[in-house]
């Protein structure tokens, strides 16, 4: 874990926006040289705390209407294997993000799919045959947004 | 209104959203020019919002992630707005997500250990308007997280 002050807080919420802006260009913006702000980018990605890069895209506009969060409970608990689940969850196209959760449900997925037949297939031939699923609520993404956090 | 082209360099640039134009149109066997041009029109149509940077909030220390399913009193016409408008003011929520289903609401909580997560919920959660079930899942493992679009 690495301390962080104000000037880092500012540069990870603007890195955040938009990681494609030029060293020069935020150290303008944040007051540090073009040096100064590179040395900071570079020991905030050694130190992990920049994870990598991720590119937006509109889903809806390419034809992904249809985002769903699946609550899925393993049945028969110790007779599967988590990683046998793990692995075949992993592999499907559709499932954006997989998180192991303790509490209601074992996995949380964020599955994408182009409408809600479209997503009926994904659930009835990929999710319900996955090793050891059990119990699914699905819940249905209405809208969504991500917050700077305490930075 | 996206042909091969433009969804092959979708693929190559949501693998690896660190490229340059150039790194990308040489994957995707273009020349650069045309990739560029490819780009800026998806840009233009909205459909490339851009690139940000991950933050790994456990790299600063934040090592407590909870996921909150709000249910709200719906018989209070402005439940939802008055209760996304206070949640938005709590610096520890990272993510809010409306839905239909049996869930409202979710927040993304992120606390520095289990007693500041307590804290953060007894006084900035429990006091938020309009909620009438909370049941939280606490973050244990992240297995899959590109958010890649099965393009």
């Amino acid at each position: 874990m690495i301390e962080i002050d104000a000037i880092d807080g500012r540069l990870l919420r603007a890195l955040a926006r938009d990681a494609t802006q030029s060293a020069g260009a935020l150290g303008r913006r944040l007051g540090l040289s073009q040096p100064a702000t590179w040395r900071r980018i570079r020991r905030l990605e050694a130190a992990g705390v920049i994870r990598g890069r991720q590119l937006r895209l509109d889903g809806e506009k390419l034809g992904f209407g249809v985002t769903v969060f699946l609550g899925v409970k393993l049945a028969l608990r110790g007779r599967v294997s988590l990683e046998d689940f793990e692995r075949a969850v992993t592999a499907i196209p559709e499932v954006q993000t997989v998180e192991h959760v303790l509490g209601l449900f074992d996995y949380r997925l964020r599955v994408v799919a182009r409408d809600i037949p479209d997503f009926e297939r994904v659930l009835r031939r990929r999710i319900m045959t996955l090793p050891g699923a059990g119990e699914v609520e699905a819940n249905v993404l209405l809208s969504e947004e991500r917050l700077p956090g305490p930075l | 209104m996206l042909d091969d082209e433009d969804r092959r360099l979708l693929r190559y640039w949501q693998a690896e959203p660190s490229l340059s134009q150039g790194e990308l149109a040489e994957r995707a066997g273009m020349t650069t020019g045309r990739a560029t041009r490819r780009i800026v029109r998806m840009q233009e149509l909205g459909i490339v919002q851009g690139v940000g940077a991950v933050i790994d909030w456990a790299a600063l220390g934040y090592a407590v992630e909870v996921s909150l399913r709000v249910t709200l009193d719906k018989t209070q016409g402005n439940a939802f707005d008055a209760f996304l408008a206070e949640a938005r003011k709590v610096p520890e929520v990272i993510e809010i997500q409306t839905f239909l289903g049996r869930v409202d609401v979710r927040l993304s909580i992120i606390a520095r250990d289990m007693a500041h997560y307590q804290q953060i919920y007894r006084s900035r959660i429990l006091g938020l308007p309009h909620i009438s079930e909370i049941e939280a899942l606490m973050h244990v493992a992240r297995i899959k997280t590109s958010k890649g679009l099965p393009l």
